[in-house]
């Protein structure tokens, strides 16, 4: 088996050293009925090409997003990564490294947790950052069970406008903690009845921006509305390459910002691993989840960096701990950063740029057909449309024209009534082409 | 004759030896660079990507646009690649040397894996793409679902989990479900004092209380307090197996029936799954619920921190509450089951946004075929022989926490052979890395005192065990010896001397500034 | 001055009650990095938490040796946790609390009894 270096020769060997007889004395702690004799009905070891064989052989069952004119979005969108992000991330010294607990052998890991954390920061347009999470859906759980933590309070109040998933994973968590949880109505324009839902008891609300429906909305309002309640305003942001075109949550008055950052250097991966950002303002840090890594000197007053303020967590406060997460997107941060580092601002900002144009344009040629109606209007790279249908059937029909259209709203909330809502996103990996491809296809369909 | 050279010194004797006082000049040490922050680097205007320009006339977005800079440096392609190649040079990993973390696992992340995740088929594939688009996606979860099932001896797993801490929440939370759906919430959960810091966080993040279950002298579960704090308000134990002593729980079954008697669940913290997997099947000692960690057992990378993946398996009582979504077989293919209702009524609800780690189910799914049921069991006994052996090698010198009978995958020592040294744990710990060696996981279990655990996996050979062993044991004495400056300076030779913990606790910086507390030019604009 | 066996100290003026922990806690804890000191108003039984200290690999609850209400809390600390170690049984005092009860005072140990318990250990 080419991953055991072992010989049966070194196997006697050490069994010599041990003092055992065989290796089953080893396990002789295991209970005689569960210790298993035979090998288990699967197949026996497998060399690298019959491996890849099998795993080529199921790839190439999916249609990849690259086959074709493609408009999936609805919390993971599909961007060009540089070649360097992928090169550099796969060096043995990132990839096979383990969490930075001996600072003086992983400065590579900690100094760039430190230039993420400094990003990430600056993305939101808050004071601090985690060393990321989990993926947007669970910082945003975690934001509001903070927000629990620093108000004291129990009631969250989740925007209709919030990604369907992200409500019910904070539903699931945050309600398993003892928080009570009020999702407001699913509406395109939902941020709108934010306000009048804020009171003495509400411990945060929960934004999205652009929401589920590609709605870009100035949150300040709410912002006001809950600080004057005494509560906290968490701005989520399921596309982090818009930060680079609108203004961030923390312009606007957030006191969390919780992001999906898959966006920016990570690829589709059917889901995950992604990337959760995570950032607050500077007095709420004692309370935030996940690791942070420090600024510091070493013994020769040379500067350095260690993972700091370790007591809020698990492996030192236990039960008493912000949250349980241990592991995160270590290495997913690292493509994050490296990928936001080659942008810089100005390819940030263009790349922003890029991507609203195009969605601009997906806008206009869905906008002119008979039939179909773009319900989104401030938007950053993705639209919600109206179709004279039901959204679901449409998405199926057009596969056969070769176009993958987007997400049906009903796939991501089938209760909210919005059957015929289909979300579209646009990204610098549109081509015009596939615009034209889609709502000729899509007009075609109309039209029968 | 032609004078093609001239008398360059070529033999080492002519070099000088090293002072011991010796700087550089510039502060550099050879191959090893310092290395300035991006921030500091003035690349403000900087890019490293070239993007077509893009028309922003007649966009709408008014005064959602973002005005003011955002602070963002950014570095040309080589200068980037430089910067982390620099940074990468001041990392250890597994595959420079042994990483003996206990409890990590750290062993060889095969290359494969990698390679097979990239494909576009996985890697290029959105999460909500229409499902007949994603069939082979789908395939891939069914098969690593069954041979997850098949090597645990469970009838379900939830595949979301993102990590294993995630995968305790997951079980807790069905553990919750059950006991709510039979009209009795119980209040508490019981926790063996050596456990991981996630499992009684985890408890209290479901809104249990937390009671400690006391460990026997042979570092084992203590069945005679878990029976007196077994009660009609206990929801769930929670116990690693083997266990964070690297010791297996003898008394597992009688663990699971008391348990059981007493209405409550019983929660395997799978993390040191590697010591019994393909040998062992869970589902046979009465676990109700267990996460795996695919970045342990099935070598996903650790990545410097994650991502991991935490599949959780569940026994027949627990199923009906598995999180969505899952695959299901229907007529048309593989199907995805995305909501809570009809099928999935009794699901508890959602772990995250979408399927869970694909990236890491590709990875891990090549490794357990690579490996097969032949393989896996080898990876167990392997894992088991090669601590076996450390634990031998050191036994003469150091003092095992636990010196009767075999340990499981990891050798656990406790400090007391130091004492009188003026060493401590930590002190030998920073000196295995002048050595070469990362060291093992310090202070941890708690309920030993000065713990070091020593993991090696199976992936060592005997040569470098040896030289590990060789390495530690000439510490020790070293130790014994008195020669206390090379453990109270150590690391001398890393890239960095010991760093100030307690400086970087009490004036927390946590992100770059300016040094001078003025912003550069293009950050001050407007 | 009165000592508990959490190793916390307590020194009375009138019914103010100010308490910190002892030279040997602080000792045992190492550089202490930081203190969530109580709000001021807040009551507080005896036995139950007052305070955390933390260290950098630490956080230890700090217990109130006696009930009553919290008047002060040492503002002090928050730049300078250091107090805590360079001044425990002084400067690094935590809170003021207003008891309800001063013979409960008297119930503690004295430094002489303390100082025996701590031989004890």
């Amino acid at each position: 088996m080419r991953y055991l270096p072992l010989t049966p020769d070194d196997r006697a060997q050490m069994l010599g050293v041990i003092g055992a007889a065989t290796i089953d004395d080893l396990f002789a702690d295991v209970p005689a009925a569960a210790r298993k004799s035979e090998t288990f009905d699967l197949p026996d070891h497998a060399g690298e090409l019959e491996v890849e064989r099998e795993l080529v052989g199921l790839a190439a069952l999916n249609r990849s997003a690259g086959a074709g004119p493609f408009f999936c979005g609805a919390g993971a969108y599909r961007h060009h990564v540089p070649a360097t992000v992928d090169h550099i991330i796969q060096r043995s010294e990132f990839l096979t490294s383990y969490t930075p607990y001996q600072p003086e052998i992983a400065q590579g890991t900690l100094q760039v947790l430190f230039e993420f954390q400094t990003q990430v920061a600056a993305l939101t347009g808050l004071d601090v950052a985690n060393a990321s999470m989990y993926d947007g859906s669970t910082a945003c759980a975690e934001a509001v069970m903070m927000a629990r933590r620093v108000t004291r309070r129990k009631k969250a109040i989740l925007s209709g406008g919030l990604h369907p998933h992200y409500a019910a994973t904070t539903q699931t968590i945050a309600h398993a903690e003892g928080m009570d949880i009020v999702r407001q109505t699913v509406a395109i324009d939902a941020e709108a009845a934010v306000v009048d839902a804020i009171d003495a008891e509400t411990a945060c609300v929960v934004v999205q921006t652009p929401n589920v429906f590609g709605v870009a909305t100035d949150v300040t309002a709410i912002a006001e509305a809950a600080h004057k309640a005494g509560a906290l305003l968490i701005v989520v942001t399921t596309e982090a390459v818009s930060y680079g075109l609108l203004k961030s949550p923390g312009e606007m008055g957030a006191d969390i910002a919780v992001a999906e950052g898959q966006s920016i250097g990570n690829a589709l991966n059917f889901g995950g691993p992604y990337i959760g950002l995570f950032a607050c303002r500077e007095k709420l840090v004692r309370q935030m989840p996940g690791r942070l890594c420090g600024e510091t000197v070493d013994a020769e007053g040379r500067r350095g960096f260690v993972l700091t303020l370790s007591t809020r967590e698990q492996h030192i406060r236990r039960e008493k701990a912000t949250s349980n997460i241990c592991t995160n997107s270590g290495l997913c941060a690292l493509a994050f950063t490296i990928h936001l580092t080659l942008l810089g601002e100005v390819g940030l900002r263009q790349l922003a740029a890029i991507n609203h144009a195009k969605a601009r344009r997906l806008a206009q040629a869905l906008g002119a057909i008979e039939g179909v109606e773009v319900l989104t209007k401030r938007f950053f790279n993705e639209i919600a449309v109206r179709l004279p249908g039901e959204a679901a059937a449409m998405v199926e029909g057009l596969l056969d024209d070769g176009v993958v259209a987007g997400v049906p709203f009903s796939r991501l909330d089938p209760h909210a009534g919005l059957d015929d809502v289909l979300l579209c996103a646009a990204t610098e990996m549109t081509l015009d082409e596939d615009i034209d491809a889609f709502a000729q296809a899509l007009a075609r369909r109309i039209g029968r | 004759m032609t004078m093609q050279n001239v008398g360059r010194p070529t033999r080492p004797e002519d070099v000088q030896p090293l002072a011991a006082e010796f700087a550089s000049l510039t502060g550099g040490r050879g191959l090893l660079q310092d290395e300035a922050l991006i921030f500091e680097r003035d690349g403000w205007t900087k890019t490293g990507v070239d993007l077509p320009e893009a028309d922003l006339d007649g966009s709408d977005l008014g005064d959602l646009a973002r005005s003011a800079p955002i602070g963002l440096p950014g570095l040309s392609e080589p200068e980037a690649m430089r910067h982390y190649v620099r940074l990468s040079q001041k990392n250890h990993a597994i595959d420079l040397a042994l990483y003996p973390l206990g409890s990590c696992t750290m062993k060889h992340n095969p290359r494969l894996n990698e390679k097979m995740a990239r494909l576009a088929g996985f890697a290029d594939l959105h999460p909500m793409a229409p499902l007949p688009t994603v069939q082979g996606a789908l395939a891939l979860m069914d098969r690593l679902s069954h041979w997850l099932k098949t090597l645990t001896g469970m009838p379900a797993v939830a595949l979301s989990p993102k990590a294993g801490a995630h995968g305790e929440l997951c079980g807790l939370l069905a553990i919750r479900a059950a006991h709510e759906a039979k009209g009795d919430p119980r209040r508490r959960v019981l926790v063996p004092t050596s456990a991981h810091g996630t499992n009684p966080a985890t408890a209290a993040f479901v809104g249990y209380s937390v009671t400690e279950i006391a460990q026997t002298e042979d570092g084992r579960v203590d069945l005679a307090d878990l029976a007196a704090k077994l009660g009609p308000d206990v929801a769930a134990i929670m116990v690693t197996n083997p266990n964070t002593c690297g010791l297996f729980e003898r008394d597992i079954i009688e663990i699971a029936r008391l348990t059981h008697e007493a209405g409550a669940y019983f929660y395997c913290d799978g993390a040191n799954f590697n010591a019994i997997v393909g040998r062992v099947r869970p589902g046979d000692l009465g676990v109700d619920a267990m996460h795996i960690n695919l970045h342990k057992t099935f070598s996903t990378p650790h990545g410097g921190g994650g991502p991991g993946a935490g599949p959780v398996v569940l026994s027949e009582a627990l199923a009906p509450f598995a999180p969505a979504p899952w695959v299901v077989h229907g007529a048309n293919g593989l199907t995805l089951v995305e909501e809570t209702v009809e099928e999935a009524a009794q699901a508890f609800g959602r772990m995250s946004a979408f399927h869970g780690q694909m990236g890491m189910f590709v990875r891990a799914y090549a490794y357990m075929r690579s490996h097969g049921a032949d393989g896996l069991r080898q990876v167990a006994e392997d894992a088991v022989l090669n601590a076996n052996y450390i634990k031998a090698r050191l036994s003469g010198v150091m003092t095992p926490a636990f010196p009767d009978g075999p340990c499981m995958h990891e050798a656990l020592f406790d400090d007391s052979w130091l004492e009188g040294t003026g060493v401590t744990t930590l002190d030998f710990a920073k000196a295995m890395i002048d050595e070469g060696f990362h060291p093992m996981t310090m202070y941890f279990p708690l309920v030993v005192h000065g713990a070091m655990l020593i993991e090696p996996t199976e992936t060592e050979s005997k040569q470098e065990l040896d030289r590990f062993c060789d390495a530690l044991v000439a510490l020790a004495q070293a130790a014994k010896a008195g020669d206390v400056d090379r453990f109270k300076g150590a690391p001398y030779l890393a890239p960095m001397r010991r760093l100030d913990e307690t400086l970087a606790a009490r004036k927390p910086r946590l992100t770059w500034k300016p040094e001078s507390g003025v912003a550069p030019a293009p950050l001050a604009a407007e | 001055m009165r000592f508990t066996k959490d190793h916390e100290w307590v020194a009375l003026d009138g019914d103010v009650a100010t308490i910190g922990i002892t030279a040997y806690a602080a000792e045992q804890l190492g550089d202490v990095v930081f203190v969530e000191t109580p709000e001021v108003g807040k009551t507080v039984s005896a036995g139950e938490g007052l305070a955390v200290v933390e260290s950098v690999k630490a956080a230890s609850d700090v217990y109130a040796p006696l009930s009553g209400e919290v008047v002060e809390a040492n503002a002090v600390l928050a730049d300078a946790p250091e107090t805590v170690n360079q001044a425990p049984e002084a400067g690094g005092w935590f809170a003021k609390v207003k008891i309800a009860d001063p013979s409960a005072y008297e119930a503690l140990m004295d430094r002489a009894a303390y100082d025996a318990f701590l031989e004890s250990l």
